[in-house]
């Protein structure tokens, strides 16, 4: 790889810009998502920006158990993102349609229509694993683009109280959580 | 002004060579200006340059036609009218200039504005057209004040030579028009409270909804090079006469970044106001200002 190559590598995990659509999702997810961009969590660390065109996006991060009607403005909006791109799936409804399953307003998962490389699980996740899954999504691709190669979806492990551990957290890191709870 | 030491001063300094670092700069002072004042980190130095080289590696929509190609062109004419006003700026004493070369920087400076519109119609999107007509009529207003407290300024001192400009001593009156200028900057740079042509999360990103990769980076080079040129004004008029270079060069970036820190503070402080409160504010409130400025300098001048 070149230097220039290298370059570009480097830039894409540095700079992911998100588009942020709502799949029939109850808002829990969408308001995580924002709160992953306050004082608190504050993404933009990370080069992280919302951005209001898909056009501009590298990443679409997708919400909700996916209803009908949303099934083509998704498609539309994933063909608007330029390549190279990535796909985020935020908490357990794209992933698995979670309580909404059985449904008949529903089509179904996320990877039913789209191609998804992260799947961050929790209802709602946590911003902090939201912002994680952002950063794996940047990587993935920024390799993908690099060496041309597909990648297998990953599924973010949950994190904060009640992940039994399956982050890597310790006991402190997880009563520090707590206490941030109001 | 010679061909070389024209070209000198477009390409190395303060053109070019210079200006674009410092724009990007200018991009992270403000980015990071906002996320310190609302209890943020705010992003890594690099971050504008990291965005540049990701946006440039991006593929773009296939576009035909003669609005696809006026679509490309837009961006490219915005950067180089930007860049060419930063050159114009008479940032090193004796560096030379012509008679009435403000007047082609004021045209400079306003022509990417124009490719702002231009590009939301000629996009054909709705939110573009919807940014395009805010920026028109944002444009009328703060323009009318802009030109006024620079003619006022010009009209007291008689000249149109921005280094002639810069070298006389300044009288209260050139405060008064320094200060309607920074009233006007910040619709100027479309920075909050007037941040109404690309209101985010309201009509998308306005005129620049359809624009992406390669095109969207010349769009945020030619925004931050605005930033420059517009605090770079800001600096050669508010600056003192110096004759040693480096000391004049160090207090013209020196007062540059006081100007963005100054509008970053005012952009975290200030929500976006509508369209009609916009209007009103600068064809109200401020051209009171600029109406004072110009008719006593005009007043002063049939009295000298």
């Amino acid at each position: 790889m070149n230097l220039w190559n290298r370059l570009m590598c480097y830039s894409r995990r540095r700079s992911p810009w998100l588009f942020h659509m709502n799949g029939g999702s109850c808002n829990g997810c969408d308001i995580e998502l924002i709160a992953s961009l306050t004082p608190r969590y504050d993404a933009e660390q990370l080069g992280v920006r919302l951005e209001g065109s898909p056009r501009h996006a590298d990443i679409l991060c997708i919400t909700g158990p996916i209803t009908h009607n949303a099934v083509n403005p998704i498609k539309t909006v994933y063909d608007q993102v330029c390549g190279p791109k990535a796909v985020v799936a935020i908490g357990s409804c794209p992933a698995t349609t979670n309580v909404f399953i059985d449904s008949r307003t529903l089509a179904g998962p996320l990877n039913l229509h789209i191609p998804v490389d992260v799947f961050v699980p929790g209802c709602p996740p946590r911003p902090d694993a939201i912002i994680q899954g952002v950063a794996k999504a940047a990587e993935i691709l920024a390799e993908r683009a690099a060496k041309k190669l597909p990648v297998e979806p990953v599924v973010m492990p949950l994190v904060g109280p009640g992940c039994g551990g399956a982050c890597g957290c310790t006991a402190a890191d997880k009563s520090g959580a707590k206490e941030a709870q109001p | 002004m010679n061909l070389t030491t024209a070209l000198a001063r477009l390409l190395i300094f303060p053109g070019l060579l210079f200006a674009v670092p410092a724009a990007w700069f200018f991009l992270w002072v403000e980015r990071k200006a906002v996320a310190l004042m609302q209890g943020r980190i705010g992003p890594p130095f690099m971050q504008p340059f990291y965005d540049f080289i990701k946006l440039l590696g991006k593929s773009t929509p296939p576009r035909s036609g003669v609005s696809g190609l006026l679509m490309k062109m837009w961006p490219l004419i915005a950067v180089s009218a930007a860049a060419g006003a930063v050159g114009l700026l008479p940032v090193l004493p004796s560096s030379g200039g012509f008679e009435g070369d403000l007047i082609l920087l004021l045209a400079l400076l306003e022509l990417p504005s124009i490719c702002i519109i231009a590009a939301g119609f000629s996009s054909r999107s709705i939110f573009g057209e919807i940014g395009s007509a805010r920026e028109a009529a944002l444009s009328v207003s703060y323009n009318v004040v802009f030109l006024l407290a620079i003619v006022s300024i010009a009209a007291s001192q008689h000249t149109f030579r921005l280094e002639a400009l810069a070298g006389l001593p300044t009288s209260p009156l050139h405060w008064l028009g320094v200060v309607a200028i920074l009233v006007c900057l910040p619709a100027k740079l479309h920075i909050n409270p007037f941040s109404l042509p690309n209101a985010e999360q309201e009509i998308y990103s306005g005129p620049m909804t359809e624009y992406a990769g390669p095109e969207l980076a010349m769009w945020e080079l030619s925004h931050g090079l605005e930033w420059v040129a517009a605090t770079g004004l800001v600096a050669t008029l508010a600056a003192p006469h110096l004759t040693l270079w480096w000391l004049a060069a160090l207090v013209f970036v020196g007062l540059s970044f006081a100007v963005v820190l100054l509008l970053s503070a005012v952009a975290a402080a200030t929500a976006r106001l509508a369209i009609d409160t916009t209007v009103r504010f600068y064809w109200q409130c401020t051209l009171i200002f600029a109406v004072l400025a110009i008719s006593s300098a005009l007043f002063m001048r049939i009295r000298s």
